[in-house]
């Protein structure tokens, strides 16, 4: 065997699965957006032609446009709300030992083992207990709980890759609890916080499941709008719809990266 | 003569009997010092011997399981950090990575709560200091290990600490901008005058930057004492061992005659050296002997009356200025000599055998 052989028989051995692989992860969001272009009234694929009339209706549908404002709505406050108490219970488990820190941090996970139908529905019969039933209020609520573990690991990971030595030599500078907080460690941990909220956004914008419960005509948000309407329709519009939330939603992606490094945000760095 | 009273208020800093541990793991035990003003005081030891803890205590870091810290006077183990005035460079500078050089040297100044016209002066005047001037815009990223080193440094002494705590602050370095730094802190304190507590395990550190060294072990100190006293009299086994190069013989039995003091180190084997008053005190005891590569050479007929063993040559390591000659001396080990120069390795190639001096006179004498 030939060594140039061997070397692009090796290259075939990696890049052959690691085609595969790409191709599996992508292939729903590029049928999606494949049919998104079809000029046919029907759901179809592959499209028979090219054309965004489908586009200018996803963008023009009242019921998608009053589900993407509520969705910017609540993202707005349940991520900040979530950063807030994230970013608060973070400092907590990391800097202090306390009794029952262990179960802290199990309850903070505890949404990526409750599922979110469940969530949903607790939300919806509390909900109508308090008199809130599918009010902002509610729908906030719901995705605080479900976004709050990602903000939470993110500003964990944030805070564990802070040298601990800045804060002392802060205090040995004489800065006082209050000023190593804010002059040291808040700025150092700004870029985990500001990924954090973006991560939480993105999951909030995007969440159907808990949103089909607790949200009514009125409140709810773009998946459940889109929900809504492949109910009752069956045209490529809803392929536009989901390509452009793909597209909206790597360009935040791609922003966060860019600027506040995702990599550290979910990592552990080696100091 | 100057009374115990005087001598406390001399003190810049002061440990009374302080101990620390850690859960079951003792990191100082009982530790008493003070640390006069304006000196150069050397914590020396292995890693893992107390030295850092001290530091730490010194600063507010650690608070001490038991004992008392005085700085200027005034007791301050129960003051937090940010109250004690000290200045600390950190083995790995700790430079804030989201400030520019001249905030991270304002920082303290900052916390004073200083007018911004004399932050910027200070800042110049400490950035000069460590001949910085003009990187004030950097950021500490976009600077060489020898550069953050020394903004760590203008960022410790702008404040103008009662005392200067620098933890092993040139380890990070390579080896020819560590020599270059060591000298530059001396000039530095010169100019300064702080009083400085300097961590390190590097002996060679420890005896050019050094008013006085403190050698710990195991959480106690072993001796105090200035460079050159501590070189040349090593109060025990563990000193003479860790500061500096040296041969420790075989015990002997000590015996004084007539003129000379004869140390026994095995059946047929005794070294004579013409007798010192400090050696009564060993007559008729064991001792350990304990001799530095520079002060053995090869027998030549310039050297009558020394105390002479006869080896095998083992190895040289040639080092540029001299050449380290390991030789195998029977009963009495391994020995290593310091010879100027390369001469000695055509002269005494390996496996040969030839005599040493050993100058008995200079050796270090501890009881076995």
């Amino acid at each position: 065997m030939s060594p140039i052989f061997a070397a692009r028989l090796r290259a075939a051995l990696f890049w052959g699965p690691v085609g595969l692989i790409l191709l599996y992860m992508t292939i729903p969001a590029l049928v999606v957006v494949m049919t998104s272009f079809s000029p046919s009234e029907l759901l179809e694929f592959p499209p028979a032609g090219l054309s965004l009339r489908w586009y200018a209706r996803a963008l023009s549908y009242p019921d998608f446009r009053n589900g993407f404002a509520n969705g910017l709505i609540v993202t707005t406050f349940a991520s900040t709300a979530a950063l807030a108490v994230g970013s608060a219970f973070a400092y907590l488990v990391d800097r202090y030992s306390f009794r029952g820190r262990a179960a802290l941090e199990a309850v903070l996970s505890s949404p990526l083992i409750v599922p979110h139908f469940t969530t949903g529905f607790g939300f919806l019969l509390l909900g109508a207990e308090l008199g809130l039933t599918r009010s902002y209020a509610i729908v906030i609520a719901a995705h605080v709980l479900l976004v709050l573990p990602f903000v939470v690991r993110s500003v964990y990971v944030s805070l564990k890759n802070i040298d601990p030595r800045l804060e002392r030599a802060a205090a040995n500078l004489g800065a006082s609890p209050g000023r190593v907080l804010a002059r040291v460690t808040l700025p150092l941990l700004l870029p985990g916080m500001a990924g954090g909220w973006l991560i939480a956004a993105i999951l909030s914008l995007t969440e159907f499941t808990a949103s089909l419960y607790v949200t009514e005509a009125r409140t709810q948000t773009l998946p459940v709008a889109m929900y809504g309407y492949i109910r009752e329709y069956s045209d490529p519009t809803i392929a536009a719809i989901s390509a452009l939330l793909i597209i909206a939603t790597t360009l935040l992606m791609l922003l966060a990266n860019r600027y506040l490094g995702l990599r550290r945000i979910l990592a552990i760095d080696a100091h | 003569m100057r009374t115990e009273q005087q001598d406390r208020a001399a003190s810049a800093v002061e440990l009374r009997r302080v101990s620390k541990s850690f859960g079951p793991v003792v990191a100082v035990q009982e530790f008493d010092l003070a640390i006069r003003r304006g000196e150069v005081l050397t914590l020396l030891g292995p890693s893992g011997c107390g030295k850092t803890t001290i530091l730490n205590m010194i600063a507010g870091f650690e608070v001490p399981s038991s004992g008392e810290i005085r700085i200027d006077g005034k007791p301050v183990t129960a003051v937090p950090p940010y109250l004690r005035d000290t200045g600390m460079v950190f083995q790995s500078y700790a430079l804030f990575p989201h400030m520019d050089v001249f905030e991270n040297v304002a920082f303290g100044l900052k916390m004073r709560r200083l007018a911004k016209g004399a932050v910027a002066a200070e800042v110049a005047r400490a950035l000069e200091m460590v001949k910085l001037t003009g990187l004030e815009g950097r950021r500490v990223r976009q600077l060489s290990g020898g550069q953050q080193q020394r903004v760590a440094l203008a960022r410790a002494i702008v404040i103008r600490p009662k005392v200067l705590l620098l933890d092993e602050p040139l380890s990070a370095l390579d080896k020819n901008l560590r020599a270059e730094m060591q000298i530059e802190l001396k000039e530095l304190h010169a100019k300064t005058g702080l009083t400085t507590v300097f961590v390190t395990h590097d002996q060679g550190e420890a005896l050019s930057l050094s008013d006085r060294i403190v050698v710990m072990n195991r959480g106690e100190i072993q001796q105090v004492s200035a460079p050159i006293e501590l070189y040349r009299h090593p109060a025990n086994g563990f000193v003479a061992s860790f500061v500096g190069e040296i041969n420790r013989l075989p015990p002997a039995r000590c015996t004084l005659t007539g003129g000379d003091a004869v140390f026994e180190l095995a059946p047929g084997l005794s070294l004579a050296v013409p007798r010192r008053p400090e050696l009564a005190v060993w007559d008729g005891r064991r001792v350990n002997l304990f001799v530095r590569p520079e002060q053995m050479a090869i027998a030549d007929a310039s050297s009558p009356g020394q105390a002479c063993v006869k080896v095998r040559v083992v190895t040289h390591v040639y080092q540029g200025t001299h050449t380290l000659l390991r030789v195998d001396g029977g009963a009495l080990g391994l020995l290593q000599l310091r010879i100027p120069g390369s001469e000695v390795i055509e002269r005494a190639p390996v496996g040969s055998e030839i005599e040493v001096t050993l100058d008995l006179a200079q050796a270090v004498v501890l009881a076995d």
